[in-house]
């Protein structure tokens, strides 16, 4: 062959390239639709020039401010005159917004004062300022503009993990009623724990029936596994409104057979309850198919040799059956609780106000707040946390065992 | 175990056989899997303490079947199954006390060699100190000193294989179960490790019932040899018995080599041993072992080392004209196949001693064997 070949072609280079060729669709598709937008997203909470851009005199200005008193004429002029130029333009929204995130209540008094500088024409600008509105006598005003005006900041990583920075610089805990995201995680780890758990208690003896059933039988039961994914996760989250709310079936039946009285309904949706049920139901068949995958692999004659050397049947699954079983455990729950960590539409449907996830939380800031630089920053903790997360698991459990097959 | 217990042991162990005693019963033992076919059919065998007792038949033929249960894996549809004289039926497997080698060994693979051979004795409660020795005894019996730390998939299969059978032992069962414990492994290591079971049987006195497909492995090692078929037990018998009388056609086939003709039975001796065949025109005398009467097809089987080659005229009572069609050097014999009794396989093998060479093919000779070695069996078809 190689004696054949019209050009001095290396053919292992050949095959290298085609290999190269044949992948790069994929790592070209991955690359545009994933690791790009994944990676502006990630940029997006560290990287923010909008104020920076918008107000680049008065943030130079401001550097020579001590903080406390008010800052001079110039800085006012030169606020006053960026403001106009940023209404004219139209850019004037967004900068509002984010110093309105730092200080309540400065939107308004942002774009007021850009409305009624327009028939202003010339200064003392600290006293027109101030006269339209008082915020502008106010520090705090002007700090959250320097604050908003840092190109690179950690202030939406602050803020995901709900510490405020104080005017001297220093991190401190938000007051308590402004802490919600920390509560957030740990209310989403915990309840991914609770549902991980459910999906391993309620997937591993149903694995275990479809490993242990002849093929045909087998792949019955593993098509009744699969058949939820054939109908819309928003069919199977409804369904289960349908129910378990106040007036559905399932306390129907409760005040049929008297177990509760019919004014005292149990609120089983809209709340911790309903989400744990029906992301537990969703995220099931991830806990089977892992588990059932590598049961297949566990020949049943090593239940039948613990048996023949004296084991007891609880012992010969203690010592010899889950262990075994044990990479698919643990590529299940790793599965299920990555899943569930990032779950969205369900807590979002039946989860009630403390049913949320921190994914909601994110969903909220990318749609109804436009605090992308927040959202940004809640999924890049998330993102951390899972990773750290895979990263003790692999250091416990070793990934080459696991057995996602 | 010490030496001495050990040597009480083997003792007790040499009582048994003296004595006799019955180890394992079965009574008119029928199984079925789906409540229709049996797989096996009416098994009643009897093994006696310290006896080595193989189950040989082809696949399929219900050995599994048979040592599942007598181990406790699979109920019996029909009949009894005696250990120590008592029915076992009720005994779920982990209380019957047998030790059992599986077809692929069953090691656990979570655990260490060392741990794999100490489950046993902990689930019994034996303690670790105990546990320890035994553990190191029963390496030491398999020749696997020094390995009980590694795991089973870091051994070959012949050493897979030792830790296996150690594992079968340390809890010193009384009787052993094998189910093709050789199957996996080479020629050169099924060798070794034949010798090795068959010397650990000698050493421990325990019953063994091994299962193999392969019919020389069962010659080598058995007291006694069932040759089971479609779940039913053709013959049992010590390995001379069968492969000097085998009784039916199957058997003669499987046990070594047989030459098959198809006949008609036209005379029986007056004293009933022995009868008159024909067969394509030839008609040969043979020793009546299976039940027939004038005008019934009956089998013939003969060896093709009983056959002789141009033997001198009237030696022998069944003489035959052939034609060497092929000649094979095999080494320590010669293997001839032959055109003769309208077949055009008949396979005679001589000892490779000079003198008997000479043979060309094409040759046409004569050739005769005596009526002992040319046993009317029952017929049985066949497809040769
Ligand atoms: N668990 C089982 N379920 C159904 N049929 C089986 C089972 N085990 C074996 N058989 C059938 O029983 C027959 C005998 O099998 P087996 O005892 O394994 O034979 P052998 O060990 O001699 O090869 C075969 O036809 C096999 O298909
Ligand atoms: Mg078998």
């Amino acid at each position: 062959m190689a004696g054949s070949l019209r050009f001095p072609v290396d053919p292992h280079r050949r095959t290298q390239l085609r290999a190269l060729a044949l992948v790069a669709p994929l790592v070209i598709y991955i690359g545009v639709t994933f690791i790009a937008p994944l990676g502006t997203m990630l940029t997006r909470s560290v990287y923010d020039p909008v104020v920076a851009d918008v107000l680049p005199e008065t943030l130079e200005l401001l550097e020579q401010w001590d903080g406390r008193t008010l800052p001079s004429e110039a800085v006012f002029a030169a606020a006053a005159a960026e403001i106009r130029r940023a209404a004219a333009a139209r850019s004037l929204g967004q900068v509002a917004g984010r110093v309105n995130r730092v200080q309540g209540g400065l939107r308004s008094a942002v774009t007021r004062t850009a409305r009624e500088l327009r028939d202003i024409e010339a200064g003392p600008w600290r006293e027109s300022m101030t006269a339209i509105d008082s915020v502008w006598a106010d520090p705090a005003t002007w700090h959250a503009i320097q604050v908003t005006g840092e190109r690179f900041t950690a202030r939406h990583y602050a803020n995901a993990l709900d510490l405020q920075r104080l005017p001297d610089g220093s991190l401190a805990p938000q007051p308590v009623e402004r802490r919600i995201y920390l509560k957030l995680f740990w209310r989403t780890l915990l309840v991914s724990t609770v549902i991980t758990l459910l999906c391993l208690i309620l997937g591993y003896p149903v694995a275990h029936l479809i490993a242990r059933s002849p093929t045909g039988r087998a792949n019955w039961l593993l098509i009744l596994v699969l058949v939820p994914f054939w109908t819309s996760l928003l069919v199977r989250t409804t369904s289960w409104i349908v129910l378990l709310q106040t007036q559905g079936v399932l306390n129907d039946l409760l005040v049929a057979i008297g177990l509760v009285s019919d004014d005292g309904r149990v609120a089983m949706v809209y709340n911790m309850t309903g989400t744990i049920v029906a992301m537990t139901h969703v995220l099931l068949p991830f806990m089977v198919l892992p588990l059932y995958s590598v049961m297949r692999g566990i020949p049943p004659t090593y239940m039948n040799a613990a048996a023949s050397l004296g084991a007891t049947p609880v012992q010969a699954f203690l010592r010899v059956y889950w262990p075994q079983s044990l990479p698919g455990v643990g590529a299940g729950a790793l599965l299920v609780f990555i899943l569930a960590i990032g779950f969205y539409i369900t807590p979002a449907l039946v989860g009630g106000s403390d049913g949320q996830l921190i994914s909601n939380m994110i969903a909220y800031h990318m749609q109804t707040s436009l605090n992308w630089g927040l959202a940004a920053a809640l999924g890049g903790v998330l993102l951390v946390g899972v990773i750290v997360l895979y990263v003790v698991y692999e250091r416990l459990v070793g990934v080459e065992r696991m057995g996602l097959g | 175990m010490t030496e001495t217990s050990d040597r009480i042991e083997q003792d007790a162990a040499r009582d048994f056989t003296g004595s006799r005693r019955t180890h394992v019963e079965f009574r008119g033992i029928k199984k079925s899997y789906d409540g229709q076919t049996l797989v096996v059919k009416d098994l009643d065998l009897s093994i006696r303490a310290g006896e080595f007792v193989t189950l040989l038949g082809p696949s399929g033929s219900g050995k599994t079947t048979i040592l599942m249960m007598l181990a406790g894996f699979q109920p019996p549809t029909a009949g009894e199954i005696l250990l120590d004289g008592n029915p076992i039926h009720d005994l779920p497997a982990r209380k019957r006390g047998i030790g059992m080698v599986f077809q692929n060994y069953a090691l656990f693979p979570h655990m260490s060699v060392g741990a794999n051979l100490a489950f046993p004795l902990e689930v019994r409660g034996i303690r670790a100190e105990e546990r320890r020795e035994r553990v190191e005894r029963a390496l030491g019996l398999v020749r696997l000193e020094g390995f009980a730390d590694r795991r089973p998939g870091q051994l070959s299969g012949g050493q897979q294989q030792r830790v296996a059978i150690a594992r079968a032992l340390v809890f010193e069962p009384s009787l052993v179960l094998m189910d093709e414990p050789l199957g996996a492994l080479d020629r050169s290591l099924r060798d070794e490790m034949q010798y090795e079971i068959r010397h650990i049987h000698q050493a421990l006195g325990v019953t063994i019932v091994y299962v193999t497909h392969d019919q020389q492995e069962a010659m080598v090692m058995s007291d006694r040899i069932a040759v089971l078929r479609d779940g039913i037990i053709e013959q049992l018998a010590v390995p001379e018995g069968l492969y000097e009388e085998p009784e039916s056609a199957f058997v003669a086939r499987f046990i070594g080599e047989s030459n098959q003709l198809r006949g008609r039975v036209c005379a029986i001796s007056e004293e009933g041993d022995v009868c008159d065949v024909e067969t394509d025109g030839e008609v040969l005398s043979a020793l009546k072992v299976g039940r027939c009467q004038v005008g019934d097809q009956v089998t013939l089987s003969i060896r093709p080392e009983r056959i002789k080659i141009n033997p001198a005229a009237g030696r022998y009572t069944n003489e035959v004209d052939a034609v060497v069609e092929d000649l094979t050097f095999l080494g320590e014999q010669l293997r001839i196949r032959l055109a003769a009794c309208g077949r055009e396989d008949f396979i005679a093998t001589i000892p490779n001693i000079v003198g008997h060479g000479g043979l060309v093919k094409g040759d046409s000779i004569r050739i005769g064997w005596t009526v002992i070695d040319c046993r009317a069996l029952n017929h049985e078809e066949f497809g040769l």
